[in-house]
């Protein structure tokens, strides 16, 4: 008989794999009621090194060409795709689906990965614009990263929400910290895994699990944190993260669970640049 | 040699102030439920101009109440092209009006003339005509097919630019298919009231368009009325805050004009008196109640004596006075309470160890006056480095390299404007790209124009106003 080599699920920050700075981890246990893993249990600390590790990331990762970030977004499908096996038994664990159900999920989060990696150098061609003003002047608007943002995992899936909370971000240059739904923090950290092999820098991709009510107050009130996702969050929280993100006027938006442009254009500012035209 | 002017005003027997004002609710002016009358003085001598009402939240309500009927009855049943149509109406009265309005504007506001007429009037009509023609391409947008309106709209604006900032507000929304609750600010509510005049010579629906004079507590009264689905405002920071935190636990959408302590970044290789004339324009263009002015002079080292010395010598030409004078550049500053704050921050400049320096000039005796004034010896620790201060006070800081520059200027809270000026093409593009803030002019500053998005990063706002991108402040796409 061989003893399986369990998996312990850490935390994701600036490309390192810490456990809690709290030591505090709770027993997650899957949809049958058997226990499953220990996940870290992230503390406002924590949460505040993921902030340090996403700033010190965001302007190279924002200076980046959009097809170089293209790119490596498309890697990370590649990576996931030989990962392939390990979601979905960790699909069925959490979910209690049917193995043909999670291989459909699975698919499917890979497909929307490639799909968001896509809209990397499109965005700015679809949504800025060239503006007509008179005058001898030429003038144009393009979309920028606003910088770092915190989505909070929806739980209609145990995978697809993740992708929808972490790939747009990153394609339209953010830098992001994701804090993973509570019930389903175990594809979270392997897509980190599979993140932290696919040449995205150390930073720019930052993975909590724990309590979404614990944290999103720290979330909300953190003065270096510029939007958020609030996908993940319950209503009577979510319009507390609104209030208390009016300190520095963060963007804060949720968003319906399907595939959006919006939810890449919604981190971005757009800036308007006016010049001369003469001889 | 100096140059002599006689004195050139504009006749204000163009204009017809009444002595007292009411509400305009449903297409009607009518009298306040309960509401006491404020003076609006001309700040350039002091003078009453007129009495206005105090809506009350009942007048609140009852505006809402009618733009809500117009929005079920009327607006939503219109097409896009039928609704343009009254946009155009609105433009064609503007532009036929124009002069009224722009006097009317100088006397209530205290800007020159030749700004009133030159720039806020004609834009506010250009803002009308060019969101007129989005009413019927709203499926052009970029917010999916058949983008809906919000339903009422609660409007709140500054006294900056009275009639451009109503114009701002009123024409997206108008073209986008939502009705308007819409409150001047308490200084300066006189335009508002003569374009509810032209929302009645343009047959406008009755409840389309509803003007509430007043002061801050008339618009929390808007801000927090369950009736309204999406509020804009345009005004400080600290206010916005305080609404954004309001509007949290509803479901208003909401867009944020508010505060800047812009950057213009002069570098060493700068064509040096088209410069100046972007400094000044970029500083005292409106006394420098301009939430994107460029209040923070970042010139290079090496250029900054004589760049000051040219800045200087251009200050000295500036006319200080009469706002009604076709020859006047800088008016007078809107109301004591502005002029105090002015005088504040600038005696913080002096207090922190900066050297304050303006041209000789006479100033009126009558009315709220701050001359034309630099401070050197900036650090970028001061209050006048830091705090917005909507005042003809520029402060002048000095940089070595492009990347000094760069972080100098994103080193505020705000977002909203930088200047760049520099003969190097590839330099302008790098220092756009750097700098964080929504509107960039390179080798040009304080140009506007409804076709280009305005609006800023960080805590500079939300959302954009003009263009395209302000098109999405008045609609719901379908992905919401």
């Amino acid at each position: 008989m061989r003893v399986d080599v369990r998996k312990t699920y850490k935390l994701f920050i600036g490309g390192q794999f810490p456990r809690s700075e709290s030591g505090r981890s709770y027993e997650l246990l899957d949809a049958k009621g058997n226990f499953l893993a220990n996940p870290a249990l992230a503390s406002r600390k924590d949460l505040r090194d993921a902030v340090v590790a996403a700033r010190a990331a965001s302007e190279k990762w924002a200076s980046a060409s959009a097809f170089n970030r293209s790119q490596i977004l498309y890697r990370v499908a590649e990576v996931m795709e030989g990962r392939r096996e390990q979601f979905v038994s960790e699909v069925m664990a959490q979910e209690g689906v049917t193995k043909a159900q999670a291989i459909k999920q699975v698919d499917a989060a890979i497909d929307l990965w490639v799909w968001y990696a896509g809209w990397c150098d499109k965005i700015p061609t679809i949504f800025g614009s060239t503006n007509p003003v008179s005058g001898s002047f030429y003038n144009f608007t393009t979309p920028e990263p606003v910088g770092v943002v915190a989505a909070f995992i929806d739980g209609n899936s145990s995978l697809i929400d993740i992708v929808h909370g972490i790939a747009p971000i990153l394609a339209g240059g953010n830098v992001v910290i994701a804090i993973a739904n509570e019930e389903y923090p175990l594809c979270a950290i392997t897509l980190s895994e599979v993140i932290a092999t696919s040449d995205v820098p150390g930073g720019v991709v930052n993975v909590l699990t724990g309590r979404t009510e614990e944290l999103a107050p720290w979330v909300a009130s953190h003065m270096d944190i510029d939007g958020v996702d609030g996908s993940g969050v319950e209503p009577a929280a979510y319009e507390a993260v609104k209030r208390d993100g009016a300190d520095n006027l963060k963007r804060i938006y949720r968003f319906k669970a399907e595939g959006s442009p919006q939810r890449i254009i919604s981190f971005m500012e757009n800036k308007t640049v006016w010049h001369p035209i003469g001889i | 040699m100096k140059f002599e002017y006689a004195p050139a005003p504009e006749s204000t027997a163009i204009v017809d102030i009444q002595s007292e004002y009411n509400l305009f609710i449903d297409g009607k002016f009518v009298p306040s439920k309960g509401g006491k009358r404020f003076e609006t003085i001309n700040p350039s001598n002091e003078k009453v101009l007129s009495r206005v009402t105090q809506a009350t939240s009942a007048d609140v309500d009852k505006a809402v109440k009618a733009a809500t009927e117009a929005y079920r009855k009327t607006w939503s049943k219109l097409t896009g092209t039928q609704r343009g149509k009254y946009l155009f109406r609105i433009a064609r009265i503007l532009q036929e009006r124009a002069r009224e309005f722009a006097v009317l504007e100088s006397m209530d506001n205290g800007k020159p003339i030749r700004e009133t007429r030159d720039t806020d009037i004609p834009l506010a009509a250009a803002h009308f005509f060019y969101h007129a023609g989005w009413a019927d391409k709203l499926d052009y947008a970029g917010l999916g097919k058949n983008p809906k309106p919000h339903g009422v709209v609660g409007q709140i604006i500054p006294w900056n630019f009275p009639m451009l900032m109503l114009a701002w507000k009123v024409a997206p929304a108008l073209a986008t298919g939502n009705t308007v609750v819409l409150k001047p600010a308490e200084t300066t509510p006189l335009t508002a009231l003569l374009f509810a005049e032209v929302c009645q010579q343009a047959d406008l629906p009755k409840g389309v368009v509803n003007i509430l004079t007043g002061d801050g507590s008339t618009g929390a009264a808007i801000v927090n009325h369950p009736g309204i689905n999406k509020i804009a405002f345009t005004g400080s920071t600290e206010v916005g805050k305080i609404i954004a935190k309001s509007v949290a636990s509803s479901k208003k959408a909401l867009t944020l004009e508010l505060g800047g302590k812009g950057a213009n970044i002069i570098f060493e290789d700068a064509p040096i008196d088209e410069t100046v004339e972007g400094i000044i324009s970029g500083i005292f263009f409106n006394q420098g109640h301009v939430c994107c002015a460029g209040s923070r002079l970042l010139v290079q080292e090496n250029i900054k004596d004589e760049l000051l010395e040219k800045l200087k010598r251009r200050m000295s030409l500036i006319r200080v006075g009469d706002p009604l004078d076709k020859n006047t550049d800088l008016g007078a500053i809107n109301s004591q309470a502005q002029l105090m704050k002015i005088r504040e921050l600038a005696e913080s400049g002096d207090a922190e160890g900066a050297q304050r320096w303006s041209p000789q000039c006479q100033l009126p005796e009558k009315g709220f006056w701050f001359p034309p004034t630099f401070f050197t010896g900036v650090s970028q620790a001061h209050r006048i480095a830091r705090e917005e201060i909507f005042g003809p006070v520029l402060s002048v800081i000095t940089f070595r390299t492009p990347s000094e520059a760069i972080e100098k200027a994103n080193n505020t809270p705000y977002g909203l404007s930088a200047g760049i000026w520099t003969d190097k093409g590839s330099r302008i593009l790098w220092s756009a790209q750097q700098l964080k803030a929504g509107v960039i002019w390179a080798n040009t500053f304080n140009k506007f124009d409804p076709a280009s998005p305005f609006g800023g990063y960080k805590e500079s706002g939300w959302g954009r106003e003009g263009g395209l991108h302000g098109l999405s402040a008045y609609l719901k796409g379908d992905f919401s």
